[in-house]
Protein backbone atom coordinates (compact mmCIF):
# COMPACT_ATOMS: atom_id res chain seq x y z
CA UNK A 1 0.00 0.00 0.00
CA UNK A 2 1.45 3.16 -0.94
CA UNK A 3 0.48 5.24 2.28
CA UNK A 4 2.12 8.27 1.09
CA UNK A 5 0.40 8.72 -2.35
CA UNK A 6 -3.35 8.09 -0.68
CA UNK A 7 -2.16 10.63 1.74
CA UNK A 8 -0.80 13.21 -0.70
CA UNK A 9 -3.96 13.18 -3.07
CA UNK A 10 -6.44 13.32 -0.03
CA UNK A 11 -4.67 16.13 1.28
CA UNK A 12 -3.52 17.83 -1.93
CA UNK A 13 -7.54 17.58 -2.27
CA UNK A 14 -8.57 18.78 0.90
CA UNK A 15 -6.09 21.99 0.44
CA UNK A 16 -8.47 22.25 -3.13
CA UNK A 17 -11.60 22.75 -0.53
CA UNK A 18 -9.49 24.61 1.50
CA UNK A 19 -8.89 27.20 -1.05
CA UNK A 20 -12.34 27.44 -2.39
CA UNK A 21 -13.75 27.34 0.91
CA UNK A 22 -16.66 29.79 -0.19
CA UNK A 23 -18.14 27.36 -2.34
CA UNK A 24 -17.17 23.76 -0.69
CA UNK A 25 -18.93 25.08 2.63
CA UNK A 26 -20.57 28.30 2.51
CA UNK A 27 -23.31 28.46 -0.24
CA UNK A 28 -24.32 25.17 0.90
CA UNK A 29 -24.77 25.89 4.19
CA UNK A 30 -27.07 29.58 2.91
CA UNK A 31 -28.95 27.35 0.47
CA UNK A 32 -29.85 25.29 3.47
CA UNK A 33 -30.37 27.92 5.96
CA UNK A 34 -32.70 29.30 2.78
CA UNK A 35 -35.07 25.82 2.86
CA UNK A 36 -35.53 26.52 6.63
CA UNK A 37 -36.81 29.19 6.80
CA UNK A 38 -38.67 29.31 3.90
CA UNK A 39 -40.06 25.40 4.64
CA UNK A 40 -39.09 25.07 7.87
CA UNK A 41 -40.00 28.66 9.82
CA UNK A 42 -42.64 30.33 7.23
CA UNK A 43 -44.61 27.37 5.40
CA UNK A 44 -44.00 24.55 8.14
CA UNK A 45 -45.28 26.52 11.00
CA UNK A 46 -48.76 25.70 9.20
CA UNK A 47 -48.17 22.49 8.86
CA UNK A 48 -49.25 19.44 11.11
CA UNK A 49 -47.02 17.76 13.09
CA UNK A 50 -45.88 14.57 11.41
CA UNK A 51 -45.31 11.18 13.40
CA UNK A 52 -45.06 13.37 16.26
CA UNK A 53 -42.62 15.59 14.93
CA UNK A 54 -42.57 19.47 13.75
CA UNK A 55 -42.45 19.31 10.46
CA UNK A 56 -39.16 21.90 10.73
CA UNK A 57 -37.72 18.96 12.18
CA UNK A 58 -38.84 16.94 10.33
CA UNK A 59 -37.30 17.83 7.18
CA UNK A 60 -33.39 17.92 9.09
CA UNK A 61 -32.51 14.88 8.42
CA UNK A 62 -33.76 15.50 4.26
CA UNK A 63 -32.04 18.62 3.99
CA UNK A 64 -28.89 17.17 5.06
CA UNK A 65 -29.03 14.29 3.15
CA UNK A 66 -29.31 16.52 0.06
CA UNK A 67 -26.73 18.43 0.64
CA UNK A 68 -25.10 15.11 1.18
CA UNK A 69 -25.58 13.83 -2.27
CA UNK A 70 -25.40 17.05 -4.16
CA UNK A 71 -22.14 17.68 -2.41
CA UNK A 72 -20.73 14.40 -2.59
CA UNK A 73 -21.40 13.83 -6.37
CA UNK A 74 -20.18 17.81 -7.49
CA UNK A 75 -16.46 17.51 -4.93
CA UNK A 76 -15.89 13.99 -6.19
CA UNK A 77 -16.80 14.60 -10.09
CA UNK A 78 -14.82 17.74 -10.43
CA UNK A 79 -11.69 16.47 -8.05
CA UNK A 80 -11.31 13.59 -10.87
CA UNK A 81 -12.43 16.10 -13.62
CA UNK A 82 -10.11 18.76 -12.95
CA UNK A 83 -7.02 16.76 -13.34
CA UNK A 84 -8.30 15.13 -16.37
CA UNK A 85 -9.02 18.41 -17.90
CA UNK A 86 -5.88 20.38 -16.77
CA UNK A 87 -3.56 17.32 -17.90
CA UNK A 88 -2.13 16.66 -14.70
CA UNK A 89 -3.91 13.32 -14.22
CA UNK A 90 -0.64 12.29 -16.43
CA UNK A 91 1.00 12.27 -12.68
CA UNK A 92 -1.75 10.35 -11.05
CA UNK A 93 -1.44 7.65 -13.35
CA UNK A 94 2.59 7.20 -13.73
CA UNK A 95 2.66 7.05 -10.18
CA UNK A 96 3.42 3.63 -8.36
CA UNK A 97 -0.14 3.79 -6.98
CA UNK A 98 -2.79 1.49 -7.22
CA UNK A 99 -6.37 1.66 -8.75
CA UNK A 100 -7.57 1.59 -5.31
CA UNK A 101 -5.12 3.68 -3.66
CA UNK A 102 -6.29 6.54 -6.58
CA UNK A 103 -9.58 6.11 -5.81
CA UNK A 104 -9.41 5.99 -1.67
CA UNK A 105 -7.45 9.20 -2.06
CA UNK A 106 -10.26 11.04 -4.20
CA UNK A 107 -13.31 9.48 -2.94
CA UNK A 108 -12.11 10.00 0.77
CA UNK A 109 -11.48 13.57 0.23
CA UNK A 110 -14.55 14.34 -1.23
CA UNK A 111 -16.72 11.96 1.05
CA UNK A 112 -15.04 13.79 4.29
CA UNK A 113 -16.02 17.35 2.81
CA UNK A 114 -19.70 15.73 2.46
CA UNK A 115 -19.85 14.49 5.79
CA UNK A 116 -17.68 17.72 7.57
CA UNK A 117 -20.82 19.77 5.30
CA UNK A 118 -23.27 17.56 6.98
CA UNK A 119 -22.29 18.18 10.62
CA UNK A 120 -21.84 21.60 9.83
CA UNK A 121 -25.67 22.00 7.97
CA UNK A 122 -27.05 19.69 11.23
CA UNK A 123 -25.70 22.39 13.51
CA UNK A 124 -26.77 24.96 11.65
CA UNK A 125 -30.39 23.30 11.84
CA UNK A 126 -29.95 23.22 15.16
CA UNK A 127 -30.64 27.06 15.23
CA UNK A 128 -33.77 26.73 13.80
CA UNK A 129 -35.05 24.08 15.18
CA UNK A 130 -35.10 21.21 18.47
CA UNK A 131 -33.15 18.38 17.04
CA UNK A 132 -32.65 15.49 19.08
CA UNK A 133 -30.66 12.54 17.35
CA UNK A 134 -32.04 8.73 18.77
CA UNK A 135 -29.21 7.25 17.74
CA UNK A 136 -26.11 9.40 16.56
CA UNK A 137 -23.81 6.55 15.61
CA UNK A 138 -26.15 5.30 13.40
CA UNK A 139 -26.66 8.66 12.04
CA UNK A 140 -23.11 8.45 11.39
CA UNK A 141 -22.49 5.66 9.50
CA UNK A 142 -26.14 6.53 7.63
CA UNK A 143 -24.10 9.56 6.89
CA UNK A 144 -20.48 8.30 5.75
CA UNK A 145 -21.86 5.70 4.30
CA UNK A 146 -24.00 7.95 1.33
CA UNK A 147 -21.54 10.32 1.50
CA UNK A 148 -18.44 7.21 0.40
CA UNK A 149 -21.42 5.81 -1.61
CA UNK A 150 -22.39 8.89 -3.80
CA UNK A 151 -18.58 10.45 -3.77
CA UNK A 152 -17.93 7.07 -6.00
CA UNK A 153 -20.74 8.03 -8.32
CA UNK A 154 -19.07 11.36 -8.71
CA UNK A 155 -15.79 9.90 -9.34
CA UNK A 156 -17.62 7.87 -11.96
CA UNK A 157 -19.50 10.63 -13.27
CA UNK A 158 -16.04 12.75 -13.37
CA UNK A 159 -14.13 9.68 -15.85
CA UNK A 160 -17.00 9.90 -17.66
CA UNK A 161 -17.74 13.54 -18.32
CA UNK A 162 -16.07 14.97 -21.65
CA UNK A 163 -17.12 18.40 -20.83
CA UNK A 164 -18.33 20.78 -17.77
CA UNK A 165 -21.32 20.26 -19.29
CA UNK A 166 -21.52 16.61 -18.69
CA UNK A 167 -20.14 17.76 -15.26
CA UNK A 168 -23.46 19.65 -14.03
CA UNK A 169 -26.27 17.26 -15.85
CA UNK A 170 -26.48 14.26 -14.05
CA UNK A 171 -26.51 15.97 -10.51
CA UNK A 172 -29.33 18.54 -12.16
CA UNK A 173 -31.43 16.33 -14.01
CA UNK A 174 -31.63 13.22 -11.80
CA UNK A 175 -30.18 13.61 -8.62
CA UNK A 176 -31.95 16.95 -7.75
CA UNK A 177 -35.33 15.55 -8.84
CA UNK A 178 -35.08 12.22 -7.30
CA UNK A 179 -33.59 13.75 -3.81
CA UNK A 180 -36.68 16.28 -4.26
CA UNK A 181 -39.02 13.46 -5.15
CA UNK A 182 -37.56 10.92 -2.57
CA UNK A 183 -39.19 12.26 0.62
CA UNK A 184 -36.48 14.92 1.45
CA UNK A 185 -39.63 17.30 2.45
CA UNK A 186 -42.50 14.94 3.12
CA UNK A 187 -43.39 11.26 4.50
CA UNK A 188 -44.30 9.09 1.68
CA UNK A 189 -46.97 7.70 3.50
CA UNK A 190 -48.43 11.13 3.30
CA UNK A 191 -48.96 10.14 -1.04
CA UNK A 192 -51.69 8.82 -2.69
CA UNK A 193 -50.68 4.41 -2.99
CA UNK A 194 -50.08 4.44 -6.67
CA UNK A 195 -47.52 7.11 -6.25
CA UNK A 196 -46.32 5.37 -2.79
CA UNK A 197 -45.39 2.63 -5.10
CA UNK A 198 -43.50 4.60 -7.48
CA UNK A 199 -41.47 6.14 -5.06
CA UNK A 200 -40.21 2.74 -3.76
CA UNK A 201 -38.11 2.70 -7.08
CA UNK A 202 -36.11 6.13 -5.63
CA UNK A 203 -33.11 5.13 -4.25
CA UNK A 204 -32.88 8.12 -2.68
CA UNK A 205 -36.10 7.23 -0.75
CA UNK A 206 -34.17 4.59 1.40
CA UNK A 207 -31.46 7.26 1.88
CA UNK A 208 -33.71 9.64 3.73
CA UNK A 209 -36.15 7.27 5.37
CA UNK A 210 -32.86 5.60 7.23
CA UNK A 211 -31.59 8.83 8.01
CA UNK A 212 -34.53 9.83 9.70
CA UNK A 213 -35.28 6.76 11.68
CA UNK A 214 -31.60 7.40 13.21
CA UNK A 215 -32.59 10.86 14.21
CA UNK A 216 -36.85 10.07 15.34
CA UNK A 217 -37.56 6.43 15.13
CA UNK A 218 -39.74 7.00 12.51
CA UNK A 219 -38.81 5.33 9.02
CA UNK A 220 -41.06 5.12 5.77
CA UNK A 221 -39.21 2.16 5.14
CA UNK A 222 -37.50 -0.64 7.29
CA UNK A 223 -33.82 0.55 8.64
CA UNK A 224 -32.49 -3.02 7.56
CA UNK A 225 -33.66 -2.44 3.57
CA UNK A 226 -32.38 1.32 3.92
CA UNK A 227 -29.05 -0.45 4.71
CA UNK A 228 -29.28 -3.03 1.96
CA UNK A 229 -30.44 -0.33 -0.67
CA UNK A 230 -27.06 2.07 0.62
CA UNK A 231 -24.94 -1.22 0.19
CA UNK A 232 -26.27 -2.25 -3.33
CA UNK A 233 -25.72 1.29 -4.39
CA UNK A 234 -22.45 1.18 -3.21
CA UNK A 235 -21.68 -2.16 -4.45
CA UNK A 236 -22.75 -0.90 -8.02
CA UNK A 237 -20.40 2.15 -7.99
CA UNK A 238 -17.64 -0.22 -6.88
CA UNK A 239 -17.80 -2.09 -9.78
CA UNK A 240 -18.43 0.43 -11.60
CA UNK A 241 -15.26 1.91 -10.81
CA UNK A 242 -12.62 -1.31 -10.58
CA UNK A 243 -14.33 -1.70 -14.57
CA UNK A 244 -13.21 1.76 -15.29
CA UNK A 245 -9.24 0.78 -14.01
CA UNK A 246 -9.51 -2.29 -15.52
CA UNK A 247 -10.47 -0.89 -19.14
CA UNK A 248 -8.92 2.14 -18.44
CA UNK A 249 -12.18 4.00 -19.80
CA UNK A 250 -11.65 7.51 -19.82
CA UNK A 251 -8.54 7.17 -18.24
CA UNK A 252 -5.67 5.33 -20.26
CA UNK A 253 -5.55 5.08 -23.85
CA UNK B 1 21.66 -6.67 -16.47
CA UNK B 2 23.16 -3.42 -17.41
CA UNK B 3 19.93 -1.84 -18.95
CA UNK B 4 18.18 0.68 -17.37
CA UNK B 5 14.98 0.08 -19.65
CA UNK B 6 14.68 -3.14 -22.25
CA UNK B 7 11.53 -2.75 -24.75
CA UNK B 8 10.78 -6.09 -26.51
CA UNK B 9 8.20 -6.20 -29.13
CA UNK B 10 6.21 -3.43 -27.85
CA UNK B 11 3.01 -2.56 -29.96
CA UNK B 12 0.07 0.16 -29.57
CA UNK B 13 -3.17 -0.19 -31.71
CA UNK B 14 -5.69 2.78 -30.35
CA UNK B 15 -9.13 1.99 -30.04
CA UNK B 16 -9.80 3.19 -33.63
CA UNK B 17 -7.36 1.43 -35.11
CA UNK B 18 -4.48 3.12 -35.70
CA UNK B 19 -0.85 1.51 -35.28
CA UNK B 20 1.24 3.24 -33.25
CA UNK B 21 3.80 1.48 -32.40
CA UNK B 22 4.35 -1.55 -34.37
CA UNK B 23 6.88 -4.27 -32.39
CA UNK B 24 9.45 -1.86 -31.12
CA UNK B 25 12.99 -2.96 -29.68
CA UNK B 26 14.47 -0.95 -27.35
CA UNK B 27 17.15 -1.03 -24.99
CA UNK B 28 18.45 2.10 -22.80
CA UNK B 29 21.47 2.03 -21.36
CA UNK B 30 22.62 2.32 -17.71
CA UNK B 31 23.73 6.47 -17.58
CA UNK B 32 23.40 7.97 -21.23
CA UNK B 33 21.44 10.37 -22.81
CA UNK B 34 18.79 9.23 -25.49
CA UNK B 35 17.36 11.08 -28.03
CA UNK B 36 14.27 9.74 -29.39
CA UNK B 37 13.88 12.02 -32.99
CA UNK B 38 11.17 11.32 -35.14
CA UNK B 39 8.14 13.75 -36.57
CA UNK B 40 5.03 14.56 -35.00
CA UNK B 41 2.77 11.58 -34.45
CA UNK B 42 5.47 9.29 -35.06
CA UNK B 43 4.89 7.22 -31.95
CA UNK B 44 7.04 8.96 -29.34
CA UNK B 45 4.73 10.27 -26.80
CA UNK B 46 3.02 7.04 -26.90
CA UNK B 47 6.38 5.26 -26.13
CA UNK B 48 6.99 6.91 -23.55
CA UNK B 49 3.71 6.73 -22.24
CA UNK B 50 3.84 2.67 -22.40
CA UNK B 51 6.72 2.93 -20.25
CA UNK B 52 5.16 5.10 -17.82
CA UNK B 53 2.34 3.44 -17.58
CA UNK B 54 -0.02 6.24 -19.33
CA UNK B 55 -0.49 4.11 -21.98
CA UNK B 56 -1.69 0.74 -21.85
CA UNK B 57 0.51 -1.37 -24.36
CA UNK B 58 -1.60 -3.93 -26.72
CA UNK B 59 1.49 -6.01 -26.99
CA UNK B 60 5.41 -6.80 -25.70
CA UNK B 61 7.62 -6.26 -22.83
CA UNK B 62 9.09 -3.28 -20.78
CA UNK B 63 11.28 -3.88 -17.88
CA UNK B 64 12.80 -1.40 -16.04
CA UNK B 65 15.77 -1.70 -13.94
CA UNK B 66 14.59 -5.74 -14.08
CA UNK B 67 11.32 -5.47 -13.32
CA UNK B 68 8.33 -5.57 -15.45
CA UNK B 69 6.61 -2.74 -15.83
CA UNK B 70 3.17 -4.72 -16.23
CA UNK B 71 3.67 -6.91 -13.03
CA UNK B 72 5.48 -5.10 -10.91
CA UNK B 73 4.30 -1.43 -11.81
CA UNK B 74 5.22 0.19 -8.64
CA UNK B 75 9.23 -0.55 -8.54
CA UNK B 76 9.39 0.46 -12.05
CA UNK B 77 7.03 3.79 -11.74
CA UNK B 78 8.84 4.61 -8.81
CA UNK B 79 12.46 4.57 -11.09
CA UNK B 80 11.09 6.97 -13.14
CA UNK B 81 10.54 10.51 -13.81
CA UNK B 82 8.28 11.81 -16.47
CA UNK B 83 8.50 15.38 -17.47
CA UNK B 84 5.38 16.02 -20.18
CA UNK B 85 5.37 17.55 -23.52
CA UNK B 86 2.29 20.01 -22.68
CA UNK B 87 3.44 22.64 -19.56
CA UNK B 88 0.09 20.56 -17.36
CA UNK B 89 0.23 22.37 -13.40
CA UNK B 90 -2.58 23.14 -11.25
CA UNK B 91 -2.57 26.70 -11.67
CA UNK B 92 -4.15 27.69 -8.15
CA UNK B 93 -1.29 25.25 -6.22
CA UNK B 94 1.96 26.92 -5.11
CA UNK B 95 5.67 25.50 -6.35
CA UNK B 96 6.44 24.03 -3.16
CA UNK B 97 2.91 22.43 -2.56
CA UNK B 98 3.04 20.57 -6.29
CA UNK B 99 6.63 19.59 -5.57
CA UNK B 100 5.74 18.33 -2.35
CA UNK B 101 2.56 16.39 -3.73
CA UNK B 102 4.86 14.81 -6.42
CA UNK B 103 7.11 13.24 -3.76
CA UNK B 104 4.38 11.77 -1.54
CA UNK B 105 2.40 10.73 -5.31
CA UNK B 106 5.50 8.25 -5.73
CA UNK B 107 5.67 6.79 -2.08
CA UNK B 108 8.69 8.77 -0.63
CA UNK B 109 8.15 9.63 2.71
CA UNK B 110 8.47 14.05 3.11
CA UNK B 111 11.93 15.20 2.38
CA UNK B 112 12.17 19.12 2.58
CA UNK B 113 15.88 19.06 2.01
CA UNK B 114 15.61 17.22 -1.12
CA UNK B 115 12.61 19.60 -2.41
CA UNK B 116 14.68 22.80 -1.40
CA UNK B 117 17.66 21.47 -3.09
CA UNK B 118 15.61 20.43 -6.05
CA UNK B 119 14.17 23.87 -6.92
CA UNK B 120 17.66 25.24 -5.94
CA UNK B 121 19.24 23.25 -8.69
CA UNK B 122 16.52 24.76 -11.42
CA UNK B 123 16.37 28.38 -9.69
CA UNK B 124 13.16 27.68 -8.52
CA UNK B 125 13.72 28.08 -4.48
CA UNK B 126 13.12 32.00 -4.50
CA UNK B 127 9.31 31.36 -6.05
CA UNK B 128 8.76 27.97 -3.55
CA UNK B 129 5.68 29.96 -2.09
CA UNK B 130 4.61 31.30 -5.63
CA UNK B 131 1.28 30.27 -7.08
CA UNK B 132 1.80 28.30 -10.54
CA UNK B 133 -0.41 30.63 -12.56
CA UNK B 134 2.24 33.56 -11.74
CA UNK B 135 5.17 31.72 -13.23
CA UNK B 136 6.48 32.24 -16.93
CA UNK B 137 6.33 29.36 -19.23
CA UNK B 138 10.07 28.58 -18.54
CA UNK B 139 9.68 28.72 -15.15
CA UNK B 140 6.76 26.47 -15.48
CA UNK B 141 8.56 23.76 -17.64
CA UNK B 142 11.64 23.70 -15.09
CA UNK B 143 8.94 23.27 -12.29
CA UNK B 144 7.65 19.91 -14.19
CA UNK B 145 11.90 18.84 -14.13
CA UNK B 146 11.47 19.92 -10.49
CA UNK B 147 8.00 17.77 -9.77
CA UNK B 148 9.84 14.73 -11.78
CA UNK B 149 12.56 14.99 -10.03
CA UNK B 150 11.03 14.72 -6.79
CA UNK B 151 11.42 11.68 -5.78
CA UNK B 152 14.69 10.56 -6.86
CA UNK B 153 14.40 8.74 -9.89
CA UNK B 154 17.07 6.71 -11.79
CA UNK B 155 15.38 7.23 -15.22
CA UNK B 156 14.09 10.56 -16.43
CA UNK B 157 11.88 10.98 -19.66
CA UNK B 158 11.62 14.49 -20.98
CA UNK B 159 9.07 14.87 -24.00
CA UNK B 160 9.95 17.59 -25.99
CA UNK B 161 11.56 19.49 -23.26
CA UNK B 162 12.41 22.57 -25.47
CA UNK B 163 8.91 22.69 -27.76
CA UNK B 164 8.38 26.10 -28.28
CA UNK B 165 11.19 27.17 -25.76
CA UNK B 166 13.46 30.48 -26.71
CA UNK B 167 17.18 29.71 -27.93
CA UNK B 168 18.44 30.53 -24.00
CA UNK B 169 16.39 28.09 -22.11
CA UNK B 170 16.96 25.51 -24.24
CA UNK B 171 20.70 25.92 -23.96
CA UNK B 172 20.05 26.20 -20.03
CA UNK B 173 17.57 23.41 -20.44
CA UNK B 174 20.69 21.55 -22.12
CA UNK B 175 22.67 22.35 -19.05
CA UNK B 176 19.81 20.71 -16.61
CA UNK B 177 20.09 17.51 -18.64
CA UNK B 178 24.35 17.17 -18.58
CA UNK B 179 23.98 17.88 -15.08
CA UNK B 180 21.54 15.51 -14.55
CA UNK B 181 23.71 12.70 -16.69
CA UNK B 182 26.69 13.88 -14.08
CA UNK B 183 24.45 12.96 -11.13
CA UNK B 184 23.94 9.51 -13.24
CA UNK B 185 20.23 9.94 -14.04
CA UNK B 186 19.96 7.94 -17.45
CA UNK B 187 17.57 10.39 -19.83
CA UNK B 188 15.55 9.73 -22.75
CA UNK B 189 14.54 12.80 -24.50
CA UNK B 190 11.97 13.12 -27.38
CA UNK B 191 12.76 15.77 -30.03
CA UNK B 192 12.16 17.38 -33.11
CA UNK B 193 15.11 19.27 -33.30
CA UNK B 194 17.96 17.60 -34.46
CA UNK B 195 19.96 19.68 -33.08
CA UNK B 196 19.11 19.04 -29.65
CA UNK B 197 19.93 15.00 -30.13
CA UNK B 198 23.24 16.37 -31.57
CA UNK B 199 23.98 18.46 -29.11
CA UNK B 200 22.88 16.31 -26.06
CA UNK B 201 22.51 12.77 -26.90
CA UNK B 202 24.88 9.78 -26.78
CA UNK B 203 22.89 7.40 -28.57
CA UNK B 204 19.50 8.41 -31.10
CA UNK B 205 17.09 6.65 -32.28
CA UNK B 206 14.70 7.46 -35.01
CA UNK B 207 10.79 6.36 -34.93
CA UNK B 208 8.63 7.14 -37.68
CA UNK B 209 5.55 5.81 -38.34
CA UNK B 210 5.38 3.65 -35.21
CA UNK B 211 8.63 1.79 -35.78
CA UNK B 212 12.31 2.43 -34.63
CA UNK B 213 13.81 2.55 -37.85
CA UNK B 214 17.60 3.15 -36.36
CA UNK B 215 18.97 3.17 -33.19
CA UNK B 216 22.67 4.26 -33.20
CA UNK B 217 25.58 5.63 -31.54
CA UNK B 218 25.27 9.27 -32.14
CA UNK B 219 29.02 9.93 -33.51
CA UNK B 220 28.63 6.51 -35.42
CA UNK B 221 25.55 7.81 -37.37
CA UNK B 222 26.90 11.05 -37.70
CA UNK B 223 30.27 9.28 -39.14
CA UNK B 224 28.24 6.60 -41.06
CA UNK B 225 25.87 8.36 -42.62
CA UNK B 226 27.82 12.05 -42.85
CA UNK B 227 28.29 12.86 -46.53
CA UNK B 228 30.96 15.72 -46.25
CA UNK B 229 31.03 18.74 -49.11
CA UNK B 230 33.22 20.86 -50.30
CA UNK B 231 32.58 24.30 -51.68
CA UNK B 232 35.06 25.56 -54.41
CA UNK B 233 35.08 29.20 -54.27
CA UNK B 234 35.98 30.03 -58.39
CA UNK B 235 37.86 33.07 -59.32
CA UNK B 236 36.41 33.21 -63.13
CA UNK B 237 32.73 31.93 -63.58
CA UNK B 238 32.41 28.75 -65.04
CA UNK B 239 30.35 27.42 -68.05
CA UNK B 240 29.72 24.18 -67.75
CA UNK B 241 31.71 21.22 -65.98
CA UNK B 242 34.52 19.69 -68.21
CA UNK B 243 33.92 16.28 -69.28
CA UNK B 244 36.94 15.23 -67.37
CA UNK B 245 35.81 15.83 -64.46
CA UNK B 246 32.39 14.12 -64.54
CA UNK B 247 33.28 10.97 -62.62
CA UNK B 248 33.54 13.31 -59.39
CA UNK B 249 29.64 14.27 -59.75
CA UNK B 250 30.21 17.93 -59.02
CA UNK B 251 27.62 20.48 -58.91
CA UNK B 252 27.71 23.87 -60.11
CA UNK B 253 25.79 26.76 -58.61
CA UNK B 254 25.59 30.10 -58.42
CA UNK B 255 25.67 31.18 -61.75
CA UNK B 256 28.73 28.58 -62.13
CA UNK B 257 30.77 30.98 -59.47
CA UNK B 258 30.68 27.77 -56.87
CA UNK B 259 31.95 24.68 -57.41
CA UNK B 260 30.45 21.53 -54.73
CA UNK B 261 31.69 18.30 -53.89
CA UNK B 262 30.00 15.65 -52.50
CA UNK B 263 32.06 12.66 -50.73
CA UNK B 264 31.79 10.21 -48.10
CA UNK B 265 34.38 10.55 -45.04
CA UNK B 266 33.59 7.04 -44.76
CA UNK B 267 35.35 6.19 -47.82
CA UNK B 268 39.06 5.17 -48.01
CA UNK B 269 39.81 7.63 -50.67
CA UNK B 270 37.92 10.44 -50.35
CA UNK B 271 39.08 11.56 -53.82
CA UNK B 272 40.24 15.06 -52.63
CA UNK B 273 43.69 15.07 -54.12
CA UNK B 274 42.63 14.10 -57.70
CA UNK B 275 39.82 16.17 -57.93
CA UNK B 276 42.20 19.42 -56.95
CA UNK B 277 44.69 18.06 -59.13
CA UNK B 278 43.18 17.75 -62.02
CA UNK B 279 40.82 21.15 -61.83
CA UNK B 280 44.69 22.56 -61.47
CA UNK B 281 45.14 20.70 -65.00
CA UNK B 282 41.80 22.13 -66.26
CA UNK B 283 42.96 25.41 -65.41
CA UNK B 284 39.98 26.19 -63.21
CA UNK B 285 41.03 28.46 -60.62
CA UNK B 286 39.92 28.75 -56.72
CA UNK B 287 40.18 31.69 -54.19
CA UNK B 288 38.97 29.38 -51.29
CA UNK B 289 37.97 26.12 -50.20
CA UNK B 290 35.51 25.08 -47.35
CA UNK B 291 34.12 21.77 -46.08
CA UNK B 292 30.97 21.22 -44.37
CA UNK B 293 29.40 18.49 -42.48
CA UNK B 294 25.70 16.91 -43.14
CA UNK B 295 23.79 17.34 -39.96
CA UNK B 296 22.04 15.38 -38.04
CA UNK B 297 18.62 16.95 -39.88
CA UNK B 298 20.05 16.14 -43.40
CA UNK B 299 20.66 12.72 -42.34
CA UNK B 300 16.83 12.36 -40.23
CA UNK B 301 14.95 13.54 -43.34
CA UNK B 302 16.70 11.28 -45.84
CA UNK B 303 15.92 8.11 -43.31
CA UNK B 304 12.07 9.43 -42.69
CA UNK B 305 11.23 10.47 -46.27
CA UNK B 306 13.01 7.03 -47.65
CA UNK B 307 10.18 4.42 -46.75
CA UNK B 308 11.43 1.90 -44.61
Amino acid sequence: MNLHAVKSIYYFEMARAWRTLFQSLISPVISTCLYFIVFGSAIGSRINDIDGVSYGAFIVPGLIMLSLLTESISNASFGIYLPRFTGTIYEVLSAPVSHVEITIGYVGAAASKSVVLGCIILATAGLFVPIEIAHPLWMLAFMILTAVSFSLFGFIIGIWADGFERLQIIPLVIVTPLAFLGGTFYSIDMLPPMWRTITLFNPVVYLVSGFRWSFYENADVDVALSLAMIGLFLTACMITVSWIFKTGYRLKP
Amino acid sequence: MDDAISIRQLSKRYDSGFEALKHVDLDIRRGEIFALLGPNGAGKTTLIGCVCGIVRPTGGTIVVNGHDAATAYRQTRAEIGLVPQELTTDAFETVWNTVTFSRGLFGKPRDDAHIRRTLESLSLLDKRDDRIMSLSGGMKRRLLIAKALSHEPSILFLDEPTAGVDVELRQEMWRIVRELRRAGVTIILTTHYIEEAEEMADRVGVINHGELILVEEKTELMHKLGKKQMSLELTEQLQSIPDALNRYQLELIDDGNVLVYTYDTHGARTGITPLLQELNEAGIRFRDIHTTQSTLEDIFVSLVKSPP
